[in-house]
């Protein structure tokens, strides 16, 4: 359930998008690649409504656990998503090369890592170089090291011009973000940069900035 | 709708079921042993066979092209592909007939494989060649898997995905003429009987192996069946939802 929301995303950074579990995160993102049903009022992105059919190659949406096909290779799963899109067979190596998956092009994804799995899926929604890319909690479960990877793989893909938006419910992955979204109770909190947010808050440490906004909301005006 | 997206996706379904040698074993060797089980079961009248041996060949693709869409299309449902391709540049069609082509083709190899074994090892005989049975055995299987698709927007699990098959096809079957001839039925029975796609299928195989003319009913057997696919596909193009709770 989210209400009145209305947002802006730069473009070529990466915003995080965090709050607790339940707050909205995955129906906002869902809502704006067009596949949430019951969406009243009017949610437009990139000049366009949210779902209508010619933004479905200009955007690309990862779900939260891998949505591959397990019992095809890495190849096969990226050769069909990128006909499905119409894409060039070069970015299908150029996808494999962007998540780190160089080696295990022939493994079917039923063979491969969690973690190498979250980034098939992450492949997928780079082939057709999108312009909004959005990704629901691709590093939950991850070790520690792959989800630092992960996160400089983001901002490579943001310098390469096109604009993220992550959803996280750990707030330690805020500082990893150019700009921050917080969600609470379908109610967007606070927006702005990790630094504008401790600057406001006054805590230093972006999980108490956090708690800091929520206490504030629900402190008698 | 683009033949490009179509084909991948054809392509794609048959890799996966490449993926999968028992699945692909099952699927012909099972029919196999079934019509020879058939065959022995009969050996003390082989009028009997000869009777229904054709319409049964015709009638296994149907059952199991049933059962193999509606998990399938299942999976993808549970798997999150299908909200995937939803996000995507895709026709609902495209998926549908990538779908079709793809089991279409494995209906051929099946119906081939079967009835080689029934018309060749065990001297099943039909009036007329046996390239209609199997022609018509791809037109069930296309029917089973428009079916299949349809059915499977109505089940969560896969448990529940199986339990459509007796569900969708035990009535068809029963009721389609083979084990009752359709003017021995109650009246009731034969207006269920006539409201079911599987009778006019079985109605087109009969006339093909065993009646002496086909008949104007035969152009009427082959409109429904394929009137049936359609309208199937067309249901099945409708529970494919872009936007999802």
């Amino acid at each position: 359930m989210l209400r009145g929301i209305s947002l802006d995303v730069t473009a070529g950074k990466v915003t995080g998008l965090l709050g607790p579990s339940g707050s909205g995160k995955t129906t906002l993102l869902r809502a704006l690649v067009g596949v949430q049903q019951a969406v009243s009022g009017e949610l437009s992105l990139l000049g366009a409504p949210a779902g209508s059919p010619g933004l479905r190659s200009r955007v690309a949406y990862m779900t939260q656990s891998p949505s591959v096909y397990a019992d095809l290779t890495v190849r096969e799963n990226l050769r069909y998503f990128a006909r499905v899109l119409g894409a060039a067979p070069a970015q299908i190596d150029a996808a494999i090369e962007t998540v780190a998956l160089g080696g295990h092009e022939e493994q079917t994804v039923v063979s491969l890592s969690g973690g190498e799995r979250a980034r098939v899926s992450l492949a997928i929604a780079l082939l057709n170089e999108p312009e909004l890319l959005a990704l629901d909690e691709p590093t939950v479960g991850l070790d520690p090291v792959l989800r630092r990877d992960l996160w400089a793989t983001f901002h490579t893909i943001a310098e390469g011009g096109s604009t993220l938006l992550v959803s996280s419910h750990v707030m330690d992955e805020a500082d990893r973000c150019d700009e921050l979204i917080l969600l609470r109770e379908g109610e967007v909190l606070a927006t702005g940069t990790p630094a504008a947010l401790r600057l406001q808050t006054g805590a230093e440490d972006l999980d108490q900035a956090f708690l800091d906004l929520i206490d504030r909301a629900e402190a008698p005006a | 709708m683009s033949p490009r997206v179509t084909m991948a996706t054809a392509l794609r379904v048959l890799t996966q079921l490449r993926r999968d040698p028992r699945t692909i074993g099952l699927l012909i060797g099972v029919p196999t042993v079934l019509v020879v089980l058939l065959h022995e079961l009969f050996a003390d009248r082989p009028r009997v066979f000869q009777s229904i041996g054709g319409p049964i060949l015709g009638l296994f693709p149907f059952v199991s092209m049933f059962i193999v869409t509606s998990i399938t299309m299942l999976r993808e449902r549970v798997s999150g592909t299908l909200e995937r391709l939803m996000t995507m540049p895709l026709a609902k069609l495209d998926l549908l007939l990538g779908y079709g082509l793809a089991f279409a083709l494995v209906a051929a190899v099946q119906a081939s494989v079967v009835s080689a074994v029934a018309f060749g090892a065990l001297g099943l005989d039909v009036e007329r060649s046996p390239v209609g049975v199997v022609a018509l055995a791809i037109g069930n299987a296309t029917l089973g898997m428009a079916l299949g698709l349809f059915v499977s927007a109505f089940a969560r699990t896969e448990f529940q995905a199986v339990q459509f098959m007796p569900a969708f096809v035990f009535p068809q079957m029963l009721l389609c003429g083979l084990f009752v001839p359709r003017d021995e039925m109650a009246r009731w029975l034969q207006f269920i009987s006539d409201a079911l796609p599987l009778t006019y299928s079985y109605d087109a195989l009969r006339r093909v192996t065993a009646a002496p003319e086909l008949g104007s009913r035969f152009a009427l057997d082959l409109a429904v069946t394929l009137g049936a696919t359609f309208v199937a596909l067309a249901l099945g193009a409708v529970t494919l939802r872009r936007r999802t709770p």
